[in-house]
């Protein structure tokens, strides 16, 4: 299977290890990410104005892109997933983006939204399937307590990302499972990590981080995982005691290829 | 029309949601996360702008507050999305000349070697035309 890959700045600087393990698992269980030429930065946040028109042309550039391969458009950073999915969202039904974007960008054909924006987990679940992964791992990560933690992006609204439900997912415990870990559920697993208010306010993205992390110690986790760089960030911050690491990287440690060179 | 009333809907106009549609039920301010840290709280945003009054929201604190979680969005039973509401105030006011909240100066102080580019990209986006 070859997908079109959006990797996005941050994983391309800060959360190298988000993108790196990404890769690496993916070709081991027979997919290739195909990076998107010349892709360009998301924009980090959608914007929410209907007015608002050149700052989602990124995401446009890079979704014409999957369409003229004809190939999904896979994600893996939670923010760069939420702006192109909606993005998306919008390029299907807002005609005075639709047709503004396109007077603008003038590709061979107009893009009406035809591509399909997976993220990262999705494609394990939808394409690949939690079962084959199972039969996948070498390295079970046998009784590690592990919380998901979700955060905003992936999962609202609801209506657009259509990732999982919103107030009661389980698609990152399915994950887990996959992987030989035991999942733990906790209150604050989709609650906000303070995002980008720790450059405003860092008082603020704090008392949130920490919200969070004690609701997943106070059920027991040993270790919290996520898909975001930002969430990986704020959580890092306040916590000494529990790692925080990026799914990804489970994910190439139980394949058996986390040391792989590449 | 006084100024205003005008600017109101103006700001709604962009928002892409209807504050009339509200019901005055205020799980938006129930669920928001910052609602402690917030002066006028998401319903108080739906229910101002509902009646072309939007002087208090400029001067609100709560537009550098919310964090674009989208629980409101997510758990409004009536599809308002006071989120949107609240970063079209936002837009208004950071639109202004000389007006960003937040300058490239403060970036340095802010900067550690593991902050991910993501955070100073979404805060300027938000902050800052
Ligand atoms: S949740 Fe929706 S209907 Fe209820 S007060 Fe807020 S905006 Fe109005
Ligand atoms: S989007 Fe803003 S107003 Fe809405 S719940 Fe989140 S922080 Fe509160």
């Amino acid at each position: 299977m070859i997908y079109s890959y959006f990797p996005g700045c941050t994983l391309k600087a800060k959360a190298q290890d988000l993108d790196t393990y990404g890769r690496k698992a993916a070709e081991a269980l027979g997919v290739t990410l195909e990076e998107i030429p010349e892709w360009q930065c998301c924009g980090a946040v959608y914007q929410q104005a209907t007015d608002e028109i050149a700052t989602k042309l990124s995401s446009v550039r890079a979704l014409n892109a999957a369409k003229e391969k004809g190939q999904p458009l896979v994600t893996i950073c939670s923010a760069c997933h939420h702006v192109i999915k909606r993005v998306n969202e919008d390029m299907k039904e807002n005609e005075d983006m639709i047709l503004r974007a396109n007077n603008y960008l003038k590709f061979d054909e107009p893009y009406h939204g035809e591509t399909e924006v997976i993220h990262y987990l999705e494609m394990l679940r939808d394409k690949i399937g939690f079962d084959k992964i199972k039969e996948a791992v070498v390295n079970p990560l046998k009784g590690k307590k592990i919380a998901a933690y979700y955060g905003c992006l992936l999962l609202r609204p609801s209506k657009v990302m259509q990732f999982d439900d919103p107030e009661n997912p389980t698609i990152i415990e399915d994950f887990i499972k996959a992987i030989g870990a035991e999942p733990v559920v906790y209150p604050f697993r989709n609650e906000c990590c303070g995002g980008y208010q720790t450059i405003t306010d860092k008082d603020q993205s704090d008392r949130f981080a920490n919200k969070v992390i004690d609701s997943a110690k106070m059920k027991g986790a040993e270790m919290i995982i996520t898909a975001c760089p930002l969430c990986l960030y704020n959580l890092k911050q306040n916590t000494r005691d529990i790692p925080v690491v990026y799914f990804t990287e489970l994910l190439a440690e139980a394949l058996g290829v986390k040391e792989q060179e590449g | 029309m006084n100024n205003e009333k005008a600017l109101a809907e103006e700001v709604v106009s962009f928002s892409g949601t209807n504050p009339r549609n509200c019901m005055k039920c205020g799980k938006c301010s129930a669920t928001c996360p910052t609602f402690e840290e917030m002066d006028l709280h998401p319903h108080e945003f739906v229910s101002y702008l509902a009646s072309g009054r939007i002087e208090k929201l400029l001067q609100s604190k709560t537009i550098y507050k919310c964090l674009s979680c989208f629980a409101c969005v997510e758990r409004c039973p009536r599809g308002v999305e006071p989120s949107r509401l609240i970063e079209a105030v936002r837009d208004s006011v950071v639109g202004q000349k000389g007006a960003d909240y937040l300058s490239p100066d403060r970036i340095p102080e802010r900067l550690d070697p593991d902050l991910p580019q993501q955070a100073i990209t979404a805060a300027f986006r938000k902050y800052k035309k």
